[in-house]
């Protein structure tokens, strides 16, 4: 019990890999539903269609002050009692996050788009495109590169967050090593194991990032 | 070429232009010139409806820009527009930055927008630049690209806010040089400028602004030697002492 045993992780790893493949599909559900749904709260956000933006504004300050255990508490809950039926804890989790992810995404892009000079858009209306040309042709790609850094930052704290989803019985990688740590009392060995792949894992995302980045010319 | 007729605007209670009426005729250059915050720059922006005016009418070679039924793009597409910031697109090279809107407004392919952007680089001396980005250019080098950018959509007329005056001294001859060249073409253009030098060897009229009015409206000969207004025989005074 005093030694350091890592066979507890041999024997186990294939439940821990299905561990940390729930917490890769999270990940990816929420990082690609959050990007595109933030997107579009983003440019509404933006717009200057009436009500619309405050609508918008008012639903990403309630996401953004909430705590993500109860956003997914409540659409655990608030599911199967809004349909009458069960949604099953999956489902539950990836609309909560995706929900609760698009208004963060929302604000890292409406940052990015705003940090782009305004005279941008004018120069390339004044060549005749259209608004939405504009956006896509000229003040997208730059406002991109300045939101870079803030989208990556965005995806470690969604890979960091989904190791709450334990709270609607889903068992992510955490979770798994956890459930694994009190059965065989190997508290010490599963706990080292998570700290390092979790800081495996940011740490060569960020990596690859900084590599790839470039940032913005001026 | 371009009439505009009685335009007023305001932002909340400060009026920005007061009833201002000028018209450019085909190939005229007229300079626009006055103090700061005079309304020069919102006046020419009004132009090509990049600001939005609440009264009076401004039409563009026949077409209302102030009507809601016109198209502006299409509209604007036919008058080119310089900056006093240039503007360029940081991410792209000179000649990405002329051929963008020649292929998505246009339509032209991109070989063929490559070469004519390759054209008219040349035409503004930036023959060597092609490739460069925005970045690696110095001022007097963006604001030439800038001048092909907007060349590249054959304009019936060009508008040009400040060019020079983000410039260093030194490199604002090259960018009045072009310009020079572009009005000997017979080039319709509109020019905000304080460059008074360059008034009054290409003009063929000024207008001078004070407090959102257009006070003088007079060929340059007699802006520079009769300005019939006080404020602009100060102003004269002033820009001319240097």
């Amino acid at each position: 019990m005093n030694d350091f045993d890592v066979t507890v992780i041999r024997q186990n790893w294939q439940f821990l890999a299905e561990g940390l493949a729930l917490s890769a599909l999270l990940v990816a559900v929420s990082v690609l539903g959050g990007v595109v749904l933030g997107a579009l709260l983003a440019l509404s956000r933006l717009s200057r269609l009436p009500l619309l933006p405050a609508l918008v504004a008012g639903y990403v300050t309630v996401m953004r002050t909430l705590p993500l255990v109860l956003v997914l508490f409540w659409f655990y809950f608030l599911g199967p009692f809004l349909l009458g039926h069960p949604i099953g804890s999956l489902t539950a989790a990836l609309i909560a996050f995706v929900l609760f992810e698009a208004a963060f995404y929302c604000e890292i892009i409406r940052a990015g788009i705003q940090s782009v000079r305004p005279g941008q858009a004018q120069a390339a209306l004044a060549t005749g495109m259209t608004h939405a040309q504009a956006m896509r042709l000229v003040v997208l790609p730059t406002a991109l590169r300045a939101m870079v850094p803030l989208l990556l930052n965005q995806v470690i704290i969604v890979f960091q967050d989904t190791s709450l989803v334990y709270v609607v019985t889903l068992r992510d990688f955490m979770t798994a090593a956890s459930i694994i740590a009190s059965r065989d009392s190997r508290p010490i060995e599963m706990y080292s194991l998570v700290a390092l792949v979790y800081l495996a894992i940011c740490f060569t995302a960020s990596r690859l990032v900084a590599a790839l980045w470039k940032p913005a010319p001026r | 070429m371009i009439t505009i007729t009685q335009v007023c605007k305001s932002y909340g209670t400060t009026q920005v232009l007061r009833n201002c009426t000028a018209a450019v005729g085909l190939g005229e250059v007229v300079v626009v010139c006055g103090p700061s915050g005079s309304g020069k720059s919102t006046l020419i922006k009004c132009v090509n409806g990049l600001e939005p005016f609440d009264t009076g009418t401004i039409t563009v070679d026949g077409i209302s820009v102030g009507d809601r039924r016109t198209d502006l793009p299409s509209l604007r597409r036919q008058i080119g527009m310089v900056f006093q910031n240039f503007e360029l697109y940081p991410h792209m090279t000179a000649q990405q930055n002329v051929s963008l809107a020649q292929i998505h407004v246009l339509g032209r392919s991109r070989k063929e927008a490559d070469q004519r952007s390759e054209y008219l680089l040349a035409r503004v001396g930036l023959a060597d630049k092609l490739a460069s980005r925005p970045g690696q250019l110095s001022g007097g080098q963006q604001q030439r690209v800038s001048i092909a950018r907007a060349l590249a959509l054959d304009p019936k007329a060009m508008l040009f806010d400040e060019p020079t005056s983000a410039l260093d001294p030194e490199m604002v001859s090259e960018v009045l040089d072009v310009m020079q060249a572009l009005a000997q073409d017979g080039m319709t253009m509109m020019v905000v400028t304080h460059e008074m030098g360059f008034a009054q060897r290409v003009a063929d009229r000024v207008l001078f602004m004070n407090e959102g009015k257009i006070l003088e409206d007079t060929p340059k000969t007699d802006f520079f030697t009769a300005p019939t207004t006080d404020r602009a025989r100060q102003f004269l005074t002033k820009v001319l002492r240097h």
